[in-house]
């Protein structure tokens, strides 16, 4: 154990001297992670002392393992580690909306989550939504109203908006409900209400509102 | 973002121990607040108690017929429960003003009360703050204050608490439930649970660093009219300016806290007595003692027009 700590400090010092969040895949590799856990009691696993933990997520479907630098977020796993780079960095402090995923069925900011936090979870990016060649709906709405101008807040638009379709219709109520003991209605300010944590500098409102009424509508 | 290493944790005492166990450790629930302020290295945590795997992610009712809601019940959850709906209503319209669907999503009750405040000198590395570094002094004194305290405040620090949810809870007359390393456990009323800045405004709460909130207590519902009324600068996803919850009878007596005016959800139950004499009589013994600066003292005007409109909305 000590022999191991003494490793684990060499590490952590190194790793303390970079700011970034960086991906295990773009720093050496330490085999010993996976040892250190064999023959454990515990399922979960925890590297105590250390910078490093081990994931295991879903994303689309595929089955990801990482050894992730602790501080590496959601978003940045899915960009820099697995190359997904369907989700956008706006603000990196949840404040545009463009990193939304859908985590377990529910939107989330991949900014403000920890890659190391999601072990056994399922994640759906943009690029699970739809391909090229079969788009979701949601996607073909956007394309048909023009519901985006430079496209990079796209992604997340198209995940809220799925999202907000969603959680209209689970009877989740929003600041905008006005009976909360009612059932809610599709109404444009209902979705407006609950898109607002999706910022879009290119000023595409109005279409990204046609876009997710003409799916509710198809839906209904 | 500093380096850190990171467990996760297996029951809430475990939590606590860890806790304790760890110079510099921190909890970490949805992560929303914190890991948004260690991006910025006003939070530098050495270690980080992921509580996510511990369940408290129920609803339940209590013997004494009011809810015990798990310290990680997400945001939307409990503003969706149906209960909550029906009889603690200004509890979900409090939380459903606050944020957005996404970061609702990821926001737990134990985080919420717990979340910092959004005084922009807190927030900016580069200026003086008492908060984030005990004696450097306070910019927001003489600086731009318009959204900062009006009351509670000092000398200081005049930082605002920034959750909707917490003022909800302060007109229920919430109770926190802890446990720390030994097991022990309490259970804190809202009312006592946020401190005011007074010399150290970088202390927050009642909380010790051990302590793990497991859930947060309603008493029995009110009945009455439940309200939420939030003004900010945006009509959505924005903090608030000035907030008044309010649960009001039949007979025009009730509850009534504000948000946006002060260190800690803002309610003194002398005032309430008030209320059949109006907006301007609760909010001037509300507001006793008050020290409003230049940049925020429309705050009082705008906590007065909007418990009117709360209380003509009561009247129908
Ligand atoms: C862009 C943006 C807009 C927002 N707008 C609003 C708004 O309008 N109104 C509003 O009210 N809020 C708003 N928020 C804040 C949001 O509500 C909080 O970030 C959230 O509630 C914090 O919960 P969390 O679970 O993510 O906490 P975390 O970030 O996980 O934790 C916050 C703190 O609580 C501690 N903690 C967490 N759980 C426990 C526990 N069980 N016991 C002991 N300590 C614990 C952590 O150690 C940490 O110090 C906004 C946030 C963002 C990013
Ligand atoms: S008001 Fe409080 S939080 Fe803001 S700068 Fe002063 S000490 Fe810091
Ligand atoms: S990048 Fe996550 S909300 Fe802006
Ligand atoms: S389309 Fe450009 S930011 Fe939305």
């Amino acid at each position: 154990m000590s022999k191991l700590s003494d490793f684990e400090i060499t590490r952590r010092n190194l790793l303390i001297g970079s700011a970034t969040t960086t991906a295990s895949l773009a720093l050496p590799k330490f085999s010993f992670a996976q040892e250190k856990n064999t023959g454990q009691a515990s399922s979960v696993t925890t590297i105590p002392n250390s910078a490093m933990t081990e994931v295991g997520f879903t994303v689309n479907g595929e089955a990801r393992k990482l050894t992730a630098d602790n501080r590496l977020t959601l978003l940045d796993a899915l960009r820099e580690s697995l190359q997904l780079s369907g989700t956008k960095k706006g603000c990196d402090h949840g404040q545009c909306g463009a990193c939304t995923v859908m985590v377990n069925g529910r939107r989330i900011n991949s900014c403000l989550s920890l890659a190391v936090m999601h072990e056994g979870d399922e994640i759906t990016t943009i690029e699970g939504l739809g391909t090229p060649e079969g788009l979701d709906p949601m996607q073909v709405a956007f394309i048909e109203h023009d519901g985006y101008q430079c496209g990079y807040c796209t992604p997340g638009q198209i995940c809220s908006a799925k999202a907000t379709l969603e959680e209209i219709r689970a009877g989740i109520p929003s600041h905008v409900t006005e009976d909360i003991t009612g059932e809610i209605q599709i109404t444009s300010a209902e979705i407006r209400e609950r898109m607002s944590g999706n910022l879009c500098r290119c000023g595409a409102y109005a279409n990204i509102l046609d876009a997710i009424e003409h799916v509710a509508e198809d839906k209904a | 973002m500093r380096a850190f290493s990171y467990e996760r944790a297996g029951s809430p005492q475990e939590a606590a121990a860890a806790a304790a166990a760890h110079e510099g450790a921190q909890f970490i629930a949805g992560g929303t607040n914190l890991l948004d302020l260690m991006k910025l290295e006003i939070e530098t945590p050495s270690h980080l108690i992921d509580v996510n795997g511990l369940g408290l992610d129920t609803i339940e009712a209590t013997a004494e017929g009011g809810l015990r809601i798990g310290a990680l019940v997400r945001n939307t959850d409990l503003a969706a429960d149906q209960r909550v709906r029906r009889d603690y209503g200004v509890l979900s319209r409090a939380l459903v003003a606050g944020a957005s669907g996404q970061l609702r999503n990821k926001a737990t009750t134990g985080g919420n009360l717990l979340q910092r405040t959004r005084c922009p000198y807190f927030y900016d590395t580069n200026m003086s703050c008492n908060k984030r570094e005990p004696g450097s002094g306070c910019a927001a004194q003489g600086g731009y204050s318009r959204q900062l305290a009006v009351i509670g405040g000092s000398e200081a620090c005049i930082a605002t608490h920034p959750s909707d949810m917490a003022i909800a809870m302060r007109v229920l007359d919430a109770v926190v439930e802890t446990v720390n390393a030994e097991g022990d456990t309490r259970a804190i009323p809202l009312a006592d649970f946020h401190l005011l800045p007074g010399d150290t405004p970088h202390i927050e709460t009642v909380l010790a660093p051990d302590e793990f909130i497991t859930a947060v207590v309603l008493p029995r519902p009110l009945g009455g009219q439940h309200f939420y009324h939030k003004v900010r600068d945006r009509a959505s996803y924005a903090f608030a300016l000035v907030s008044v919850a309010a649960v009001i009878q039949p007979d025009g007596s009730g509850r009534i806290a504000l948000g946006g005016v002060a260190p800690k959800p803002w309610r003194n139950e002398a005032a309430e007595a008030a209320m059949p004499n109006g907006a301007r009589a609760v909010i001037s013994r509300l507001f006793e003692g008050a020290t409003p600066t230049e940049d925020n003292e429309f705050k009082v005007t705008l906590a007065e027009r909007t418990l009117a409109a709360v209380l003509a909305e009561a009247r129908g």
